[in-house]
Order: structure tokens, then sequence, then C-alpha cells
């Protein structure tokens, strides 16, 4: 079975978003960037399903291709993937910031020319917050798709995919090819080792324009600007559990 | 000018994100109409016919709907967008799930989680876990929209539409095996009024459990957790409050022993009322409480139960 695990650059968790002061944009300049927390778990299910690790048997992924589509940096990122365990990379290079739509629609161009039998992916990348790509390029190629994984089982051509939904767990099956975008809960990724680091730089990364996809990427929406949220500011301290209580009465929280 | 919402319920009451969602399609502006999807769903359709405002609802029934399988309702509703300028459903995980997919079968780009409509095609919406709030402005034709509860109104009950019944789709690729729903007298994380959190002070699972439990139930709140406390194992993962888990906005959030990293705080800071219990006063959350009691949470959690009588 062939893995297509999509991967984002994105600014660190860790690192506290700044909104430019004229409102076009998060600052990230001199910011420090990683992979998109949601798609190094994608990552990591992939290897496992690989190694047959857990409850998975070996070699259920015989090949893991991870695709990026953003700047030239995001090479770093596939090769993050590559040390982890990922086979080979793909780097769709744009500087434009593409909507999730123009997104899905070069991933399906993907997909038709790699043919893989399970899209593995984030759920949502931690800039955007749109949470859409992975349902998007199911719908675009009419394949089923399980979003929100918290297990899953490979076999009788089948994706067996427990999600996280609201009020508890569900269970569905769908039947490969499908796309399957991951939560929190699968599983947590490896730091890469430093053996795997070097064997990872000789991994092939093949490096594509847009343009080679021939698909719209045009924008959608305009962005008219993007603010900071009202700032809170610090409160009162009280001196004890009495005070508190007092004061939340007051204030109509209790 | 017409406007869909697409129900959130379980079958027989809709649930208030539903009036929330409707309040977002009024400012939007035209005709409301409501769609229900599931299976054994009328009385659930009923319950929509009661909101305000509300032209009619829509009844869609099949076998893939009573699971909300993403593919049923996709099919379902796109045999009926035509008839709709703009297409909502709240920003439930259902709503995540089945509303991206909608918008790629019309070629539309999806507006995801709004928290506030500026006209028909300008919409406010949270990015950078809420660090950053964008105005974006729809070019396509029609608009594929989820809302974020937190940030509507609901709108009043009152109404009397009529209720049809639509055909509904299903997913023939995608079967439901099964499902495990917690059944906890407490609210969900989401919609809850009052959440207390943990945090890594508190030391143990044990303990977590031990301090966190008779408070929340006692306020009849939701339990939430730091990362900290989620990465030690004190708390199950589905607690986790932050960048990376739930993002809430509860009337009353109260944080104990958690210090307020920027990734908790990215995921609570639009609670309406913040108070946080904690022993080091120089502790980052004490800077967006509205109320701090610096302590260690073995003696203010106690004295807090006792005064809340």
């Amino acid at each position: 079975m062939k893995v297509l695990v999509p991967v984002k650059r994105v600014i660190d968790y860790n690192v506290k978003a700044r909104v430019k002061a004229d409102q076009t944009g998060v600052d990230l300049a001199n910011v420090k960037m990683s992979m998109n927390p949601f798609d190094e778990i994608a990552v990591e299910e992939a290897v496992r399903l690989k190694e047959g690790k857990e409850h998975h048997a070996a070699g259920t992924a015989a090949e893991i291709v991870v695709v990026s589509i953003g700047v030239t940096q995001a090479q770093e990122t596939i090769r993050t993937a590559l040390a982890m365990g990922a086979d080979r990379g793909i780097l769709i290079q744009s500087d434009a910031d593409l909507e999730p739509l123009a997104i899905a629609k070069l991933l399906k161009a993907v997909v038709e020319e790699e043919k893989p039998d399970l899209v593995l992916m984030g759920k949502q990348s931690i800039d955007g917050d749109n949470n859409a790509v992975g349902q998007m390029l199911a719908a675009l190629l009419d394949w089923p798709q399980a979003t929100f994984a918290s297990k899953v089982v490979i076999g009788d051509g089948k994706a067996t995919v427990t999600r996280e939904v609201d009020g508890g767990l569900q269970t569905l099956a769908a039947t490969l090819p499908a796309v399957v975008t991951v939560d929190l809960r699968l599983n947590t990724p490896r730091y890469a080792s430093l053996p795997n680091i070097m064997k990872a730089k000789k991994k092939e990364i093949a490096v594509k324009a847009v343009a080679d996809y021939g698909v719209d990427v045009a924008d959608r929406l305009k962005v008219l600007k993007v603010t900071a949220p009202a700032t809170r500011s610090a409160g009162i301290k009280v001196a004890d559990a009495a005070e508190l209580v007092s004061k939340l009465k007051t204030a109509g929280a209790l | 000018m017409a406007v869909l919402v697409i129900a959130d319920h379980d079958g027989s009451t809709v649930r208030d994100t539903t009036n929330k969602t409707v309040t977002a399609a009024t400012a939007i502006g035209g005709d409301v109409d409501i769609l229900v999807v599931g299976q054994g769903a009328k009385a659930a359709a009923d319950a929509a016919a009661k909101i305000a405002g509300v032209r009619k609802v829509l009844l869609a029934e099949s076998a893939g709907l009573g699971h909300t399988l993403a593919e049923a309702v996709e099919a379902t509703v796109i045999a009926l967008a035509p008839g709709y300028d703009a297409i909502l459903s709240p920003a439930t995980m259902d709503g995540k799930n089945f509303m991206p997919r909608i918008a790629a079968k019309l070629d539309v780009a999806p507006i995801s989680d709004i928290v506030e409509v500026v006209s028909a095609d300008t919409f406010v919406r949270p990015i950078y876990a809420g660090n950053a709030l964008e105005t974006v402005q729809s070019s396509d034709a029609k608009k594929i929209i989820t809302v974020r509860p937190t940030g509507f109104a609901a709108a009043a009950e009152g109404g009397s539409a009529s209720v049809e019944t639509v055909a509904g789709s299903e997913a023939p690729k995608t079967t439901f095996v099964g499902e495990e729903l917690v059944k906890s007298d407490r609210p969900e994380l989401g919609a809850a009024k009052i959440i207390v959190s943990g945090g890594r002070a508190l030391g143990s699972s044990e303990e977590f459990h031990a301090v966190m439990e008779p408070l929340a139930d006692k306020l009849g709140a939701a339990i939430g957790a730091s990362r900290a406390a989620v990465d030690a194992g004190y708390a199950p993962n589905d607690y986790q409050v932050g960048q990376t888990g739930k993002v809430v906005a509860p009337g009353l959030y109260i944080a104990i022993g958690i210090s307020g990293a920027i990734q908790h705080l990215a995921g609570m800071k639009d609670s309406k009322i913040i108070v946080a219990i904690n022993k080091d006063p120089d502790a980052p959350i004490f800077q967006v409480a509205d109320y701090g009691i610096v302590g260690d949470y073995k003696t203010v959690v106690p004295e807090l139960m006792a005064a809340l009588g």
C-alpha cells in the first residue's frame, strides 16, 4: 500500500502569533517555523503502518510519499518527515499563501499522479485553522473520508477509523482509497534520530511548480484585514475563596 | 436570497448551536430554512420549526444520515444547494466534517468558524488559534460557512414553520461500525457554561480526579486540562484545552495549578470570566485572569468548595 502524507510548514506551536501593524497578516519574519503538529502525527502513523508498530501488520504501508506546497524552505519540513521514516518527498513551490480549495486541487493532481491507496493528513493547520483540505480533497476525488482519527486500522481493503466526535467516539469503515485526517490522540510523534536525519539527506525531493499541475489556484477570498483580538488585562487578586465566590456572584458568573 | 442552516440535533431536540447559527443566517439576510438530517429525526425537525424567523424546515432521512456520514450529508445538501445563496452549519465536529466536502463539490472556498457577519459576503474568523482575527470577503456566488456558536446569541423560540420531507442520500463507500458516547452527567467542554481546568501542579492522575471532579460536580462544570497535565498523564487527552486541543469560551473558566503557557491561553482566553488559582504569583495565567488567588490549590480548592456551600 502506498500512503501519501501532505505536510505544511507553519509557525511553531509554541510561538505567539503577532499581527502586523499594517493589518495585512501575521508577522512571520524571524519566527521559528515547524511542521504543523497534526501533520507530524500523520507522518508518524504512516511510518508505523510501514514498520508494523502497535496494531499494524508489518509492511501495511510499502511506500510513504510526503508532499508539501509552499515556499522553498518547506523542503526542511519535508526533510523532517523523511527523517521520521518517509521515503521520498515532493515540494510544489509557491510563494503565494494558497487557499484550502487550491491546495485540495493541487493534491488531487498529485494523487492522480502518485495513485496512493491512502492519504493521511493533519485535520487542520494551526495557522489558517480552516480544517478543510482533507475533506475537500476527498470530495474532489469522490473518495470516502474519515476525519479526526484517534485510531486507524487498515485491512480488507478498508480503513477502519475511530473518530473524535462531539460527545465521544465514532468508528467508521471507509473503502480504500480514502482520505483520513488525524487528531491529537492518534499517536505521539517520534523525534528523528541523528542517523536517520543523516539518511534523510540522501532521500529524494522532487521540486515542482504550481503551473506544472495546470489547476486553477485563484483566491476566492479577499483578506480585508487581520487584527489582534481584544486584549485582556489582568484583573484583581482576591484574598481567599470566600471573597472570590462573592465577586463571582456579583459578576453574575455563579 | 435564501439561506439554509443545517441543524445540530440529537434526534428529538435541536441544540442551541442551531439557534445561534440561525442568528448568523439572519444577519446574512433573506429567508432562512433549516435542514435536519438524520434518521427518525421528525421530532428534531418539529423542534427546529419552533425557532423564530424560520421560513420552513426540511427533513432528510436515511441510514447514512442517521450517523451523519459526510458523503451522505454532502449528497443530500448538494441536491438542495441550487435554491440557496448561503449554506451554514454550526462548527461542531459534524459540521467541520461535512461542510468543506460540500464546498469542494460546489467549487466554493469554505469559510470556517466565523464569529461575526460583517455583510452578506464578508465575515470575521479567528486564525492562529484566536491570536488573530481575519476579515474575509468571499467572491463565490454561494457561501459555505461554519459558525462558531460562541460568537452569536441564540435565536429565540416562538416560530411555527412548516416541515417538509426531502430526499436523504446514503454514503455507499462508508460503513458505520459503532460509537462510544461518553455517558457523563457533566456538560461537554465545548458547550459548558463553566469549566474547571487543572494543570501539572496537581501532580498525579489520582490527585487530578480527586480535586477536579468534586469541584466540577458542585459547579455543574465541565473538566478541562492543560497540555502539560495531559502530557504528564494526569488527565485524558480529550480534556485538553489549548491551541492543539479544544478552544473554549465558557462564561466562567477556573484554572487550577495552570501556569498559562501560550498554547493554553490560545484555547481559553475568550472565556467571559477567568479565575486563576496558582501558588506562583508570577505565573502568566494571572495576566489574563479577572480574579486571581495566589495560593496552593490544596488549601484554596477545599475553601472554595466550602464557600460555594
